[in-house]
């Protein structure tokens, strides 16, 4: 048995931040999750998914997060409990049916975790979907610490069905991707009948109805938070700081205030409730205050709605000097640290940061300097992506009419980077390169006469990649799409999706297939092994060189890292000492300056390249590249 | 031990960084701690740097991140990031555990950048702490059959330095209860192991 569905109400344990609200949400009696993968939000689906034949639940991967919040909602519109789960991009993708589903209202619980990443450290951007609960008209919590997200995701539940409309949790990376102690609920005995009731359809049609009544829930949820153990207050009764926090901003401010001994100084006003805002609490705190210091992470989102609530209430409140991202005390975008919040502190209260030995620091920025070199980021060793777009780079550089590749997001948007020897051209979001190379191979008329070139993986063709599809073969766009086919969601962690064998609950599935798919819209569709790096380049030559429409061209080759565990390597790799003659070559060291795999080492002192054993994973494809065949492999 | 006491765990993707500062995590709450854990890596799953930062208290429960210079124990799985982590986080007090292999970055492999000799990475490593351990655990584990194995004994070696107090058992139960069958004897013969290269 897992611990996240561990019967022990009382026992302390350590959970991951995304397990503790998959947890939170089975004490509340969940019935149905629903996800597309995503980080930092994965986790959540993915622990839920172990135990849902043990619970007796339904927990998927949908093919993406509209698709995913619209299946939360039919349980939830049911007298259901279901919860929805996705990073802030995938509210994106969701946003057009939650505005419309925030008007009809539920007829059960449904939870929205939204878990974003501030500095995009897993994203390729890091807006702040604390925003969306404000434009929804939602109620919005923001965990500070790891128990508090399974308090918060249990309660979420209680306040949906209470109002009768879904209930928004944002969590952060430093939440969701973090551990710490939890103390476990008890799980409950029964759960409510799933039933539609026909005698009243769901429609957000007439507004003048539907969003007053949108209004008088969200009202609803002011008064049930206002008194929420959520927002706390800890410091001296008239501080001459306020610091208004939320989220991960709480743990790295009180840390701060310990640290430079500022607890009879400043109090930490910790909100957890951000939307609708404490009020009452508020201005009883900004009574006394004089100076405000907001710390939250992204935009200033609590910073402008409290100050839109100072502004109404301005007669009753004293002069008071507000910092924050806004007076530019703090900075506008990315995630808070404890190193960030300490400096701002100490400016703004003149207190002393901790002192270092000066020959000391001078070392240690010279460790970092000299000592560590960077590591940018690179393909796993024996990653089929590294292959494909080396086919890539070969078959434009014959064709030689300057190619555009353009990309999406997925574990190949490296191929904007050297290790993808820089053939993507664009990353967008999901599907967007496929959408964008429909446009670009539909202006020949307009003088364009670049060849047209998407490349998705398959878990992204199923997401967003299909209406694009349609849309080139109706419009006669002249592209052709590469699915980089490594078989699962690999980026998030190796998620089934449409095209697996087997579903979230590790069921049997049945598949559906990218080629019969692209068939049946009438597109010409191609298979290869990326591993065949010569048979692959030949034929993306050939197709872009054929001005026939759009054409799709699926390589397909597993990823590596579940290839290894699954199957142990393929190959032996060894360099022959006699055959690799180094910088003589006149290669100009392909494996190593161009290839790049991590496999691969240059020994300057031996003057050629080795194999590293610790790194290679045996996937064969180098020993094609050597023009002196001095790389062996050998079948194992 | 000191409250909080702040552990860095550095290495490269792929090393087991993850897995190794989870079990560690556990065992400690075992032991009655709060402990935090935040971990912090690039979008790539191998190649990256991936340090994660233990916080381990009887009193609350700290953040994610450790704040600059306050790392009590740096446990390193690869010499170079020993370095880049003692760099921000070190102080005079710092002892470090490091493993001695080398993973070299993609643009030391390209040619674009060069990779410290391993000799004065080390001394500066050694510089930056009070105390330092090295430890060639990439070797052994390879003996052992698995590279991945380094972080176990890694683990056993900050044992066997009486930095954190696991023991075998509760090692072994962990093990037991969160691994298959077949690989709870190697991790604890590699666990045994790393106790043993700092005795």
């Amino acid at each position: 048995m897992s611990v996240l569905n561990l019967d022990a109400e009382g026992k302390e344990v350590l959970m991951m931040g995304n397990e503790a609200i998959a947890r939170g949400a089975l004490e509340a009696g969940l019935q149905v999750a629903a996800a597309y993968p995503g980080n930092p939000s994965s986790d959540i689906i993915e622990t839920l998914a172990k135990v849902a034949g043990e619970m007796g639940i339904h927990v998927e991967w949908s093919v993406n997060e509209k698709v995913a919040l619209e299946v939360a909602a039919a349980a939830a519109v049911s007298n259901g409990n279901a919860l929805a789960a996705m990073k802030q991009n995938g509210l994106n993708v969701a946003c057009d049916f939650l505005l419309n589903l925030n008007l009809t209202g539920i007829r059960g619980a449904l939870v929205v975790v939204v878990a974003d990443d501030p500095s995009g450290i897993s994203s390729s951007n890091e807006e702040d979907s604390r925003i969306f609960a404000k434009l929804a008209d939602l109620p919005l919590l923001e965990p500070a610490t790891f128990n508090e997200a399974k308090e918060m995701v249990r309660f979420a539940f209680d306040l949906s069905r209470q109002i009768g409309n879904p209930v928004m949790v944002r969590s952060v990376t430093r939440i969701s991707h973090a551990r710490g102690n939890v103390i476990l609920g008890s799980l409950p005995k029964e759960r409510p009948t799933l039933r539609f009731d026909t005698s009243i359809p769901l429609c957000p049609i007439p507004t003048a109805l539907t969003h007053p009544a949108l209004h008088r829930r969200l009202a609803q949820a002011a008064e049930i938070l206002a008194e929420s153990p959520f927002n706390r207050y800890d410091g001296p009764e008239s501080p001459e700081l306020l610091i208004i926090t939320c989220g991960a901003g709480w743990l790295f401010a009180s840390e701060a205030v310990e640290v430079l001994g500022l607890g009879s100084r400043a109090g930490v006003l910790k909100v957890g409730t951000t939307w609708p805002l404490p009020n009452e609490l508020l201005l009883k705190r900004l009574k006394t205050a004089e100076r405000v210091l907001f710390l939250e992470e992204v935009d200033p989102v609590l910073e402008n709605n409290v100050l839109e609530l100072f502004a109404r209430h301005n007669r009753n409140l004293p002069r008071i000097e507000f910092l924050g991202k806004g007076s530019g005390t703090v900075p506008p975008n990315g995630e808070l640290l404890p190193g960030l919040v300490m400096d701002c502190l100490s400016k703004v209260m003149g207190a002393r940061l901790p002192e270092i030995d000066p020959e000391y620091a001078a070392r240690a920025g010279q460790a970092i300097e000299t000592y560590a070199p960077a590591r940018s980021l690179a393909f796993c060793p024996g990653c089929p992506h590294r292959a494909s777009l080396w086919a890539v780079k070969q078959a434009l550089s014959l064709d030689g009419r300057d190619g555009v590749l353009f990309g999406d997001i997925g574990c190949y948007s490296l191929g904007i980077m050297p290790t993808g020897f820089l053939q993507l051209k664009s990353i967008h979001a999901m599907g967007s390169g496929a959408g964008m190379a429909c446009g670009f191979g539909s202006f020949e008329s307009l003088g364009v006469d670049q060849p047209s070139l998407a490349v998705c993986g398959d878990s992204t063709f199923y997401h967003a990649v299909v209406p694009a599809l349609i849309n080139a073969v109706h419009q006669r766009s002249d592209f052709l799409l590469i699915v980089m086919d490594n078989g699962g969601t690999a980026m998030t962690g190796f998620q089934p999706h449409p095209g697996s064998p087997i579903d979230a609950m590790g069921r049997a599935a049945p598949q559906v297939s990218i080629e019969e798919l692209c068939k049946s819209l009438g597109l010409k569709t191609f298979v290869s092994d990326p591993f065949d790096l010569q048979a692959t380049t030949d034929i993306i030559y050939e197709l872009i060189r054929e001005r026939s429409g759009p054409k799709v061209l699926v390589l397909r080759q597993q990823c590596a890292l579940v290839k290894s565990k699954k199957e142990g390597r393929r190959y032996r790799m060894t360099i022959d000492a006699e055959r690799c003659v180094g910088e003589d070559c006149g290669c100009n060291r392909l494996c190593t300056r161009i290839f790049r795999c991590p496999g691969l080492n240059w020994d300057k002192n031996a003057n050629r390249s080795t194999i590293d054993e610790a790194i290679c994973v045996g996937c064969g494809v180098c020993a094609e590249l050597c023009p002196k065949q001095a790389i062996v492999r050998e079948g194992i | 031990m000191k409250d909080p006491y702040n552990v860095i765990v550095a290495g490269v993707g792929g090393q087991g960084n993850v897995v190794g500062s989870w079990l560690m995590g556990s065992l400690l709450v075992d032991l009655g701690y709060r402990v935090t854990i935040g971990e912090t890596y690039g979008a790539s799953q191998r190649g990256g740097s991936v340090m994660s930062h233990l916080r381990i208290s009887k009193v609350r429960q700290y953040g994610p991140f450790i704040p600059p210079r306050s790392a009590d124990l740096v446990m390193a799985l690869e010499p170079s990031e020993a370095a880049r982590v003692l760099g921000q986080f070190g102080n005079p007090g710092t002892v470090s555990v490091v493993n001695t292999r080398p993973v070299y970055p993609v643009d030391v492999i390209s040619g674009v950048l060069s990779y410290p000799v391993v000799e004065e990475l080390l001394d500066i490593v050694q510089s930056l702490c009070a105390r330092s351990y090295l430890v060639d655990a990439t070797t052994r584990a390879l003996e052992l059959g698995n590279p991945i194995l380094a972080n176990i004994i890694m683990i056993g070696a900050v044992s066997g330095a009486g930095l954190l107090p696991f023991t075998e058992e509760a090692l072994e139960s962990a093990i037991r209860e969160n691994m298959t069958a077949d690989k709870v004897e190697i991790n604890l013969m590699a666990f045994r192991l790393g106790r043993q290269m700092v005795n």
